[in-house]
């Protein structure tokens, strides 16, 4: 009779304490059945929303999460001015989407550079982070800061971007061209990492419907649905991207979506600088009042579609203001991508779907089962990942991505 | 004890605690591990059990269940340490204070021994703070507040103040 | 089809079961219901509009407990929201996880938040707030912390 134990995969990141997100019943090798418990993160950000006014609590829901940072904010003022009907200038637009577009590559970065860490690629993880960096100085000459920008508001963006600025901004984005193509071709070729990953954690797409599964979780299952094309906002309409899909929706598809993604998001932004040096005006339409009503704001998060509902009654408050991160609709696709996955492949499988743990809430140990067993944690975990590709190198002689080495 | 402290600020040992945090002080700590910012060259390096910790970096706002955790938590932890908290949060609250799921200041029951303020801090003024406080432990200026006989606080129960 | 062809769908089908509708652009779409509509209005819009469930919204109101959910139909740029109004002595309403799996943790959400009770739900604890969450407390409801 095989005996069931439980493992809890606790930290996101490696090398930080954070209660833990999953339980796994494992019997042998294989994980039986997936526990996800929330309740550590739980801040009651939406009652708290009721008590701010539309601008402050822009500066709120920046704060649900620090990668997703400008995308909290976008949805929201989307929905405020849908309520409130209120017009944004056409230069905001594009000062949007610059903004938007630069998150999702650095998102998109450190996703990988962790990927990277959990398969035992520490080199993937350090230079992913090192490039993430320039994204964030980019960041920086535009919004001034490296994260939580407060560029968004109702009516427009709180900063206009200097002309003289741009031809250094295009700079920097150019800088970041190559590097970015080092990762596709490093990891989207790399024999070692198909081994680990394609096949791995499958999320069929009558799953992914199912869930209601988002962003490259969904896309990676060939689920085509990218909020920026289906409901254009922002400046997406008036540029020209792609939406970037597979179709096997294993580890493998969602690192590809994610990788090739950046690239559109280089163009988009590329496009929006343009536009920047040849349309003028104003920045924001600085509304004064909200008028009483509802409003939708969604937009495409790195991880997937964001969602804020508002309700307004003409004063200067939300009555209501409901807030949905993406990874509430994916992390669920985990009780199915990793049953009857090995131990040794759970860190990467629940890691594909790029939990921001922040947006969704923090998960944790859930509910007993008996087993008296050693538990392993998530660095035992991590460790199992990082054993299985070394032992895949001593028989295969591949010897992972080709990266330089300083 | 002047030895122990003084092995302390040596090579530090870094263990970090988030508490319903937004993550972006953390993200920011790793950042400061990479090659760019490089905590490593200051002999600061990130452990995984709090068992070796000598220096506990806190971030977030610590609701009911963190706080609770996190009490746990500081139990293991061999003195004497520090605790460093990072980013508003677990100094004010900030603007989550008022929630129906704030628990109290985190100051309450952990004994913090200094405070690095930003939404978030930079990685230099991380490091910068690291620093300082390593240099105030040598030359006697600070003592680790662990050591000060502080007693944690009563731990968290939901139903008191809900 | 544009959202008036989609609001005369809705109608078509669920003909006056339909309490109300609210065009409030070629987006946005707010159709009202019984809280007995709720399943038939569900499959619809997944069988027949294909739509995407994005999440559901409770909110404490004078008038009751008004629960929406919120549906996308991507490929016409339009979302369509469901409206129910309930009681506020004892809101229930029938659960959709079990056809709608996405429907899950928000049904979890909504009951610890708001106290609507969701009948037939697979699951039904605790999500965001502590397992010893004391009963009868419900952060979202207005009269949430007021003891007089």
């Amino acid at each position: 009779m095989s005996k069931r134990t439980i493992i809890p995969i606790g930290p996101y990141h490696a090398l930080q304490e954070e209660p833990e997100f999953f339980k796994l019943h494992v019997e042998g090798e294989k994980v039986v059945h997936l526990d996800i418990e929330l309740g550590y993160n739980h801040r009651g950000i939406e009652k708290l929303s009721e008590s701010k006014d539309f601008e402050e609590t822009i500066f709120l829901v920046e704060r649900i999460c620090g990668i997703c940072s400008t995308s909290h904010p976008l949805a929201c003022v989307q929905a405020v001015e849908d309520a409130g009907k209120i017009p944004v200038p056409e230069r905001a637009l594009f000062i949007r989407s610059t903004v938007a577009e630069l998150e999702r590559i650095h998102s998109h970065l450190l996703w990988l550079g962790l990927a990277g860490h959990f398969l035992g690629f520490n080199t993937i993880w350090m230079w992913a982070w090192r490039f993430r960096e320039d994204v964030l100085n980019i960041l920086e000459l535009i919004t001034g800061n490296r994260n939580h920008y407060g560029m968004m508001k109702p009516g427009g963006v709180r900063r206009d971007v200097n002309k003289t600025d741009l031809p250094a901004i295009k700079g920097l984005l150019d800088a970041l061209q190559d590097p970015i193509k080092m990762f596709r071709d490093a990891v989207i070729q790399d024999p070692l990492i198909h081994a680990r990953t394609q096949g791995v954690g499958i999320l069929t797409r009558e799953m992914a419907i199912a869930y209601g599964a988002l962003g490259p979780t969904a896309r990676a299952s060939g689920v085509e649905i990218d909020v920026r094309r289906d409901h254009p906002h922002a400046a997406y309409d008036l540029v020209e991207w792609g939406v970037v899909t597979c179709e096997k929706g294993d580890v493998f598809d969602k690192a590809v979506v994610r990788i090739l993604e950046m690239f559109e998001s280089i163009r988009i932004i590329e496009q929006c600088l343009e536009q920047l040096e040849k349309v003028n005006g104003p920045v924001d339409s600085d509304p004064r009042f909200v008028a009483p009503g509802e409003g939708i704001g969604h937009y495409e998060a790195p991880r997937g579609e964001v969602f804020h509902y508002i309700r307004s009654d003409g004063s200067n408050r939300p009555i209501r203001h409901k807030v949905r991160a993406p990874s509430f609709m994916n992390v669920p696709t985990n009780r199915e991508t990793v049953l009857g996955a090995t131990v040794a492949d759970a860190t990467i499988i629940l890691a594909a779907v790029d939990p921001c743990y922040c947006c969704t809430e923090r998960m944790a140990v859930a509910i007993d089962r008996d087993s008296g067993d050693h538990l392993l944690d998530a660095r035992d975990l991590i460790r199992l990942s990082c054993e299985k590709t070394d032992h895949m190198m001593a028989e295969t002689g591949l010897q992972g991505p080709d990266l330089p080495m300083n | 004890m002047s030895g122990a402290i003084n092995a302390l600020t040596r090579s530090i040992n870094v263990f970090h605690l988030a508490g319903s945090a937004c993550n972006n002080c953390d993200i920011e700590i790793l950042d400061a591990l990479t090659p760019k910012y490089d905590l490593e060259r200051f002999g600061i390096t990130l452990v995984g059990s709090i068992r070796h910790a000598d220096m506990l970096l806190v971030s977030g706002v610590f609701n009911r269940k963190a706080a609770t955790r996190a009490q746990e938590l500081l139990q293991q932890a061999p003195k004497p340490y520090l605790v460093v908290a990072i980013g508003g949060c677990p100094a004010s609250g900030l603007m989550f204070r008022d929630s129906y799921n704030w628990y109290r200041q985190p100051s309450g029951y952990m004994n913090i021994d200094a405070f690095i303020p930003g939404c978030p801090p930079k990685p230099e003024a991380i490091i910068s703070a690291v620093v300082k406080l390593v240099e105030a432990l040598r030359s006697g200026a600070l003592a680790p507040r662990c050591l000060q006989g502080d007693q944690l606080a009563d731990r968290a129960r939901v139903a008191e103040t809900v | 089809m544009n959202s008036t062809d989609i609001i005369k769908r809705i109608q078509a089908h669920l003909g006056d079961r339909v309490l109300e509708t609210l065009h409030r652009s070629d987006r946005r779409i707010y159709i009202d219901i019984e809280a007995s509509t709720l399943e038939a209005a569900s499959r619809l819009m997944i069988d027949e509009f294909g739509a995407r469930f994005q999440i559901a919204t409770g909110v404490d109101t004078r008038q009751g407990i008004e629960v929406m959910y919120h549906w996308a139909l991507d490929e016409k740029d339009c979302l369509v929201t469901i409206r129910i109004l309930l009681d506020h002595t004892s809101p229930t309403l029938d659960s959709i996880a079990l056809i709608c799996p996405a429907a899950e943790w928000i049904e979890r959400e909504i009951w610890e938040l708001l106290g609507v009770d969701f009948v037939g739900h697979p699951d039904l604890r605790h999500l965001l707030l502590d397992a010893d969450w004391p009963e009868g407390k419900y952060p979202m409801r207005r009269d949430y912390g007021v003891t007089t």
